[in-house]
């Protein structure tokens, strides 16, 4: 992967964000500038409370910010409505919690579509790349069970793999590995490995230094604003 | 750079996609069976929430039919009587404290309707077009060793014809009859079985006194007449037998003794029951105005009653629109009561799955898609709860009748309606908690335990 291919995907400009509080005002980010390119596996580090969530949730269309702009692709998400939002975080983004965010009364199938029911994508298309998407992440023999039924690393890779069901642009994981122990937490880490290899775009937030190894780039925030901006060699 | 090509093309793209109706009806299908699943998910919750719908809908309908059959049943009665006819009674007026002197009870008590009443009425209006005369007497009647009490009434020929009272077997007697004073007799069916249990009645001779009847027809059935609504109008007594007036007043002349309770009492009523038939409907009224006016003038004590029939069938149809509106009060309130239950719940629905909202959010769901799922489980909850109320109402009133006796008329609106009203509650009070849920901060949703 040389350079020359890659175009930037995510582009923050000048961006705040704060939160009333009452009197307070918190600035959980304050006049973040930063560019992602294609193919990129970027680590967001910092301190708790140095807004890490919070910038992961803006580029993930689940927020707006206070002002700044975000372009995503080539488009000016910033000045999206609520319906643009919801196709863009529908086509474009695929999320990786760190409490999985699985929904409990549908099983490890149904699950996976949940993303492609909203695009439209008709039962059979849909039930066909799940169950796609489950082999990739090795849960070809769980299609049927319930969250509760499976182990944390597996209940991820079912995230991870829902989060692949629409082909997105960029895949967000926010401490994908923090509720897990470090044998389940290598199984997922070898599947975003893969995930770049084969020219995915991932944004991490992460506390582990081991883990931002793996990555192309480390982002470090602290109180708000961008600290450093490594490229791995 | 295919990869980044503008997303705002595909997604207005999706928009006409997702208007396409075959898709819609698919999406429809998917989100209904979504809804079904996660009402499953809490039967037990789903069903309670349901019943105050089933409730609402299942009340409305029967009781509707209750009302509508008792008021069918009271207006038969009234047709009975002939919507055109005005029928005057003769009544014993109430007892004169001054002239009774208890020591002898001799003397002969007289009242109510005369010949001369009835040609006056004849003489002063046009249009009546005739009037049957009629005398009501009490009395015994036996077929050997069986005995029963019974209404003798003494009429003329065309007296089933103007009071819709239909000869179901055998026939009513003849004009050739009342001029020769025949000993006929036609009895109501209720006597068939108390008098000829074994026989046929037809041919066979009933005793009244020292006079034996022969009967040449049996009544069709009219219903016991113990509704209030009829106002005093016909007796409790089911039990009638009908002979010519002419008869009858060869055999008691004017003048009826009664020796019941040990004491002599005489009693001389010319008439007890004179029908009117009017020409026109809207005349009936006026008539019957006429008519007191004479009996007014012709008679010092209140020894008569004017009975319109008409005016009764109005009364009873004004009282089933206030029984209705009561009824349809009392619906409304239970299938609000029901809504606020169906409310309430989803309410608590939206905030248990608040996380879950915030996935979908997550995922790809607009407002309107959150708006649909939760919405449409509040249809299938009142919708469900209607067509169990629907059932339950409709054989809530079978059952009233085969068990209580009591006539019930499921008219085809009151299901229609009843449903109709279920399916809006379910949308009025559902629309509420499902705008709450879509209104719900995507990331305040997914950080909620
Ligand atoms: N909804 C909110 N309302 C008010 N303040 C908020 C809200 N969300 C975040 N904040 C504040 O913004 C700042 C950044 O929060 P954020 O969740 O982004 O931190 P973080 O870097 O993800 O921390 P951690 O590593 O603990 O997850 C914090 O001071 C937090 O209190
Ligand atoms: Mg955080």
């Amino acid at each position: 992967m040389t350079d020359g291919d890659n175009h930037s995907i995510v582009k923050l400009d000048d961006i705040v964000k704060t939160y009333q509080m009452g009197e307070v005002t918190v600035e959980a980010l304050r006049n973040v500038t930063l560019e992602i390119l294609s193919g990129e596996y970027v680590s967001i580090m910092g301190p708790s409370g140095c807004g890490k969530s919070t910038m992961l949730n803006l580029l993930g269309c689940l927020d707006r910010p206070t002002s700044g702009r975000y372009f995503l692709g080539n488009e000016d998400v910033s000045t999206m409505d609520d319906d643009m939002l919801s196709a863009m975080r529908g086509r474009k983004l695929g999320f990786v919690f760190q409490s999985y965010n699985l929904i409990q009364q549908l099983t490890v199938i149904e699950n996976i579509e949940v993303p492609l029911y909203y695009q439209g994508i008709s039962e059979s298309e849909s039930r066909e790349r799940a169950v796609y998407y489950a082999k990739r992440v090795g849960l070809g023999s769980r299609l049927n069970h319930k969250p509760t039924e499976l182990s944390g690393g597996q209940q991820q890779r079912v995230a991870i793999a829902r989060a692949l069901a629409n082909n997105p642009l960029v895949i967000l994981a926010d401490e994908p590995t923090g509720n897990l122990d470090s044998s389940s937490g290598k199984e997922i880490l070898d599947i975003f490995d893969d995930l770049h290899n084969q020219g995915k775009t991932l944004i991490t937030v992460t506390h582990d230094q081991e883990i931002a190894h793996h990555g192309t780039r480390v982002v470090r925030l602290r109180d708000g604003q961008l600290e450093s901006d490594v490229r791995n060699q | 750079m295919s990869e980044i090509s503008n997303t705002i093309e595909e997604i207005k793209d999706t928009k006409s996609v997702r208007q396409h109706p075959g898709m819609a009806i698919m999406r429809f299908k998917r989100a209904f069976r979504l809804g079904v699943k996660s009402l499953w998910l809490h039967r037990l919750r789903s069903f309670l929430t349901m019943l105050g719908i089933v409730f609402g809908v299942c009340s409305v309908i029967a009781m509707l039919a209750i009302g509508e059959g008792a008021s069918y049943e009271a207006q038969q009665q009234l047709k009975g009587l002939g919507s055109q006819n005005i029928i005057i009674q003769s009544v014993k007026p109430p007892e004169q404290q001054n002239s009774s002197t208890s020591s002898e009870t001799s003397r002969v008590l007289e009242y109510g309707i005369t010949y001369k009443d009835v040609k006056k009425i004849k003489a002063t209006i046009p249009g009546v077009t005739v009037v049957v005369p009629g005398r009501i007497m009490r009395e015994y009647v036996w077929n050997i060793s069986r005995r029963v009490d019974c209404e003798v009434i003494a009429t003329v020929p065309w007296y089933p014809q103007m009071r819709n009272h239909q000869v179901k077997r055998g026939r009513f007697f003849t004009d050739l009859e009342l001029e020769d004073r025949s000993n006929v007799c036609v009895i109501s069916p209720e006597m068939v079985q108390s008098l000829f249990p074994l026989s046929d009645p037809i041919g066979q001779s009933v005793r009244i006194g020292e006079n034996y009847y022969r009967v040449i027809g049996v009544m069709t059935p009219q219903g016991s007449s113990k509704n209030a609504q009829l106002g005093g109008v016909g007796s409790d007594i089911a039990n009638k037998l009908f002979i010519p007036i002419t008869t009858a007043r060869v055999r008691y002349g004017e003048i009826l003794v009664k020796r019941r309770s040990g004491s002599f009492e005489a009693i001389r009523v010319e008439l007890h029951e004179v029908t009117v038939k009017v020409d026109e409907r809207d005349r009936v009224v006026p008539v019957s105005k006429v008519i007191q006016d004479i009996f007014e003038k012709n008679h010092d004590k209140e020894d008569y009653n004017i009975v319109v029939p008409l005016e009764l069938i109005n009364k009873a149809k004004r009282t089933k629109q206030i029984f209705n509106i009561v009824l349809g009060s009392i619906a409304g309130i239970s299938l609000l009561v029901g809504g606020i239950g169906i409310m309430n719940i989803m309410l608590a629905s939206v905030t248990e799955r608040t996380r879950e909202i915030g996935i979908r959010r997550a995922l790809g769901a607009r407002r309107q898609d959150i708006i649909t799922q939760f919405l449409i489980e509040t249809v299938i909850l009142s919708g469900a709860g209607g067509i169990v109320g629907v059932v339950l109402g409709i054989t809530i009133p079978y059952f009233v009748t085969v068990f209580a006796n009591m006539a019930t008329i499921v008219t085809l609106w009151a299901p229609i309606i009843a449903f109709s009203i279920s399916a809006m509650v379910g949308i009025v009070f559902g629309i509420y908690p499902a705008i709450r849920a879509a209104d719900m901060d995507p990331v305040e949703a997914l950080r909620h335990e």
